[in-house]
């Protein structure tokens, strides 16, 4: 790389010191011939107060985001947007999201999330995006987006007042009322349609809203058919599977999947075993991220690095309030670890979640 | 006449005891679940409150970062808080999410509002023992 380039602003030359250099050396893809890297950034929740005025405290984790992913150099290849750029899927809200994300100076695959959809089963998200699921390739791997958030058709389409009425039931993550999120069948079988033309070595990125796999269905920390997809991807050699939704760090192999969540750069959320009415499944190879401190905004909020070398993802979290995390694929263990904290004596008092 | 004080004060406490409910030392099923009632019902208005029943100015709620009202640890209060300088109780806490995430006015300690919230916010809590100070 061009190290003058990178540092060339002042700006730059902070970021560059709190990335880990390694980032930088490093790029993605099946072959060392087509390496690259892209950045993830997700759950911004742009909500409109009234008229031109939006919450101004989710604003600037987007606005953030942005600036902070236009210093990379090299650039990514790409950018994935990773769903809820909006907090009641009005147009208002997502013209303003846009509006800010238009500021990147890369390309952008987008992917839906239930903020996005459910005031008007997202009708406006696609006018201004297109469609909700679909793949490309690039450079060696096989990307799917899907749109992991529908539900139930008995309770999508249930005689609501409106749209809103049903946005604002999803909206609320501990609504007992709610209804668990899934592919659904439809997509389920354009996925297996979609892997049929794909061989079994091709590294395969999957980004979905929801976690495809269930950790705690009160708070929707969940997808109702993830065993299906995880059959779906089983002939698949190497697995990734990013998804946001759950505002905090997560990860865990199963099978052949490795799974890893990404930060939202609103606001934090607590883990489930925080709630002590009810059981959950963190996976167990979680080292969770620094507990929030509401005192700094941008605590515990952030945006993420990918890279897939040999085809296997690394997350480097980018934490504007936090130390940067970094969880990497480790060929010899099988599963993703945390090149910092993984080691129970490594952790650190606010990694206490309780 | 000091017999007769005795004696009165004596037949006062038969006709008390024969009456039953008005010793303050005892109380009955029907009181338990009055009492019962009332708590809940203002845990149910503090749970209205904090999932965007509070005037919000900014229309942002406290369930957007505690949902069912995780992450609040009210079993640590009254406990150290670095950025407001001195040990404070729930309540203190409380209006500073509604100063800052939510951009709105603080409540008074004694609003029934206020009440409310925190009967919500412990109700999610119970059964956790208590660690006052605790971080």
């Amino acid at each position: 790389m061009n190290r003058r380039n990178f540092l060339k602003t002042g700006l730059g030359a902070a970021v560059a010191g709190a990335l880990p250099m390694s980032l930088v050396e490093l790029a993605w893809g099946a072959k060392d011939s087509e390496r690259f890297t892209f950045a993830y950034i997700s759950d911004s929740h742009i909500t409109q107060i009234k008229g031109n005025r939006f919450v101004r405290n989710w604003d600037r984790g987007l606005i953030r985001a942005v600036a902070e992913c236009n210093l990379l150099d090299p650039r990514p290849d790409f950018v994935i947007y990773g769903g809820d750029i909006a907090q009641l899927g009005k147009p208002e809200e997502i013209d303003h999201g846009l509006e800010i994300m238009s500021g990147l100076r890369d390309k952008v695959h987008y992917v839906m999330g239930e903020h996005d959809y459910y005031v008007d089963l997202g009708e406006y998200w696609r006018k201004r995006l297109g469609p909700d699921w679909y793949s490309f390739d690039h450079k060696g791997v096989h990307f799917i987006v899907l749109n992991s958030i529908l539900t139930y058709p008995e309770w999508m389409h249930r005689k609501w007042d409106s749209g809103m009425a049903r946005m604002k039931e999803m909206a609320r993550l501990d609504n007992p009322n709610g209804s668990p999120f899934m592919v659904g069948e439809e997509q389920r079988k354009w996925l297996a349609r979609d892997l049929a033309k794909v061989s079994h070595d091709t590294p395969i990125v999957v980004c979905s809203h929801s976690p495809l796999q269930k950790i705690y269905k009160g708070w929707n920390f969940w997808t109702e058919d993830a065993e299906q997809i995880h059959k779906l991807l089983a002939p698949f050699e190497k697995v990734t599977v990013i998804y946001g939704h759950v505002h905090q760090i997560q990860y865990n192999q199963l099978g052949n999947i490795s799974f890893y969540a990404v930060m939202a750069t609103a606001w934090p959320w607590p883990y489930p075993n925080s709630y002590a009415q009810a059981d959950s499944r963190l996976p167990k190879l979680t080292v969770p991220m620094n507990r929030a401190d509401p005192f700094f905004e941008r605590d515990a909020t952030g945006w993420q690095f990918i890279d897939v070398h040999t085809g296997r993802a690394d997350v480097h979290y980018f934490l504007p309030s936090n130390s940067n995390r970094s969880v990497v694929f480790d060929e010899r263990r099988g599963h993703p670890v945390d090149t910092r904290y993984q080691e129970l004596a490594a952790r650190i008092p606010p990694q206490n979640h309780y | 006449m000091k017999r007769s004080k005795s004696n009165r004060w004596r037949a006062g406490c038969v006709a008390a005891l024969a009456l039953g409910p008005v010793q303050a030392d005892e109380f009955t099923q029907q009181d338990l679940e009055r009492w019962n009632q009332e708590f809940m019902e203002v845990v149910r208005e503090g749970d209205r409150l904090f999932h965007g029943g509070f005037p919000s100015k900014n229309t942002v709620s406290c369930d957007q970062c505690h949902p069912n009202a995780s992450n609040t640890h009210p079993e640590t209060y009254p406990k150290f808080q670095k950025q407001l300088g001195e040990v404070v109780p729930l309540w203190r806490m409380i209006n500073w999410c509604i100063q800052n995430p939510l951009q709105s006015e603080p409540l008074a300690a004694d609003d029934a509002r206020m009440t409310a919230l925190q009967a919500y916010i412990h109700w999610e809590r119970r059964g956790v023992k208590l660690e006052p100070g605790k971080h």
